[in-house]
């Protein structure tokens, strides 16, 4: 009677320990996946930073009287470098901000026929457009990854391993400037 | 969230082994009415199929690609095709970007494929590049990639390849039991066999008339659940329905036929390529769900991208019957908003656009085709074919001499 009541416990604990297990392999599935998607998103906000200089010396020559939105360009640029190591929040906001102030000289090139017909800048603008939309899309599945990941940190039984082993919640990439939810007003296409 | 599809694995196993048990049974029918064997025609049948499962395995994707004459570009050659494609990649979450192929085709119609994760390839045709829009394009290649994400393109070569070894052995089959069971009968009035051998010659000849329709009937179940599937993928990359939606409806509007399709590789494409002028509502024997009707339900999304509205937006269309998405998926997430992210605008389509696009699309055509391109000083651009024979030609604009 005893050996029964004893084999039962430890088959208790083998089941328990076996869930355990499988639950802290899903979890760290889920952080390494947060993990690999914002590497995605690194990438893309790397290249977009490479092509604005290039971009804006294109532009330069045919711009006389948009120094200001230059600039704005120009300066967003370096404030987002100079956060890529500040943390999931700092660097949102600085790249929200950077995403504006490239719409806006994007708007500006309408009125400027000559600098549309330029395939240089043809090129670049299709690049820029595409680069863009990537980090919209990495920034979608990092999102994505981290609530998938921040429901299991919670939800239970899941959330009893977790705080256990100590998985902290990830960080949502929010878009922190307020008019970038509208679509700017420009054809990129 | 998107693994989650593959529960609906389960249900398309079953499917895929249903398949199989119908070619066990005609293998051995056949072994049993022919030869008195019924384990030598099974043994027969199955190395058939292994054969031709290890061909499609290694070489389907090759073959595929060479039998539509696809060739292949890079991120140089065609940037916003190619743009496209890694954007789409990236909202898939897949791992590695695929190979991106054009083909030389006025139709409107894509392809993916692709044995494993690590090879895969998107094709798409000219005549598709040339007429949709970037949205649109986003929306199409949102399916291709969900093909390839929802592992499709294994599921469905698995698939060919047993209709295609149940249709052949059929085929072969039905032949050599009219010939052979003439043969059968004479020798078994010689040695007196009796009702059996009869009786299995009957149910062998209906079952080699059977086999191959209700072969293809399951193969038609499975290819059409996926094509809704990857529409619904495609509107939750993309976030955005209407893009595919709209490009279904050019798809649909187009009245080219693909050059190069056969009966195999149909149901890789985005749309079934067999498609007559004007045609809508196909019926049972389609590879793919009604176009206009695949239309409706991502219009009817309204505003939400999750499975989960797709499901109801199904449910909507059809009246009831829904459960096309596998219940994971539905569990997930109720509400996923429209357009998150939303970088470029769509702007209405300008007659600017579609010159540009047509000629983006000429000149990679030309380039494919080893033509070079050289401009005249007057500016005139020429197109010189690979097996033009001199070094120098005279510009007929402005009558200068221009070297190759």
């Amino acid at each position: 009677m005893v050996l029964i009541i004893g084999l039962v416990i430890i088959g208790i604990i083998i089941v328990l320990l076996l869930v355990f297990a499988g639950t802290y392999n899903g979890l760290v599935g889920a952080r390494n996946q947060v993990k690999n998607a914002w590497a995605q998103i690194d990438v893309q906000l790397k290249r977009r930073h490479d092509l604005i200089p290039n971009l804006t010396e294109t532009v330069k020559g045919y711009m006389k009287h948009e120094r200001e939105t230059l600039e704005a360009v120009t300066n967003a640029r370096s404030l987002a470098i100079k956060a890529v190591d500040g943390g999931v929040a700092a660097q949102s906001k600085a790249e929200g901000e950077l995403s504006q102030a490239l719409s806006r000289l994007m708007a500006v090139v309408e009125s400027y026929p000559d600098l549309k017909a330029n395939q240089n800048f043809l090129a670049l603008q299709e690049e820029l457009t595409s680069t863009e939309n990537k980090i919209g899309f990495s920034r979608q599945f990092y999102n994505d990854s981290v609530l998938k990941y921040n429901n299991q940190t919670q939800m239970f039984p899941s959330n009893i391993v977790a705080s256990m082993a100590g998985f902290k919640p990830g960080e949502f990439f929010e878009v922190t400037a307020p008019d970038e939810r509208e679509a700017p007003k420009v054809s990129f296409s | 969230m998107w693994e989650q599809i593959s529960d609906n694995q389960v249900r398309s196993t079953i499917l895929v082994i249903a398949m199989g048990i119908l070619l066990i049974m005609v293998g051995s029918l056949l072994g049993q009415a022919l030869l008195g064997d019924w384990s030598f025609g099974l043994v027969i049948s199955l190395l058939i199929w292994l054969i031709m499962t290890l061909i499609a395995y290694f070489q389907g994707d090759s073959i595929l690609l060479s039998l539509s004459g696809a060739k292949k570009i890079g991120p140089d050659d065609l940037p916003r095709l190619y743009n496209v494609v890694e954007e789409m990649k990236i909202a898939s979450g897949l791992e590695k970007m695929p190979d991106v192929y054009i083909i030389d085709d006025p139709a409107l119609n894509a392809f993916a494929t692709g044995r494993d994760k690590n090879k895969t390839s998107v094709a798409v045709t000219a005549g598709l590049l040339q007429r949709l829009n970037r949205d649109e394009l986003q929306g199409v290649l949102g399916h291709e990639m969900a093909h390839i994400k929802n592992r499709d393109v294994m599921l469905m070569a698995i698939c060919s390849v047993l209709l295609g070894t149940i249709v052949i052995l059929a085929w072969y089959g039905s032949r050599f039991l009219f010939w052979g069971g003439l043969g059968g009968s004479r020798r078994g009035s010689s040695s007196g066999g009796g009702y059996a051998q009869i009786i299995i010659l009957i149910v062998a000849v209906v079952l080699m008339i059977l086999a191959p329709i209700m072969a293809q009937l399951i193969y038609l179940a499975i290819s059409r659940k996926r094509e809704y599937l990857a529409d619904s993928s495609s509107a939750l990359y993309t976030r955005y329905p209407e893009g595919l939606a709209s490009a279904l409806e050019k798809i649909a509007a187009s009245t080219e036929q693909m050059k190069s399709v056969n009966n195999a590789t149909a149901p890789m494409y985005i749309i079934n390529p067999f498609r007559k002028k004007g045609q809508v509502a196909e019926d049972l024997t389609s590879t793919h769900p009604p176009i206009s009707e695949r239309i409706r339900i991502l219009r009817a999304m309204a505003g939400n991208v999750s499975f989960a509205a797709y499901d109801f937006a199904y449910n909507q269309v059809h009246k009831g019957g829904g459960g096309i998405m596998p219940g994971s998926a539905l569990s997930e997430t109720a509400q996923i908003a429209e357009k998150e992210i939303r970088v470029q605008a769509i702007s209405a389509d300008t007659i600017d656009d579609k010159k540009e696009r047509a000629r983006e699309t000429s000149e990679v055509l030309w380039g494919l085709n080893d033509y070079r391109s050289v401009t005249c000083n007057c500016g005139t651009k020429f197109k010189i074919p690979p097996d033009f024979f001199s070094n120098t030609f005279q510009c007929p604009h402005c009558g200068a001499i221009n070297r190759i």
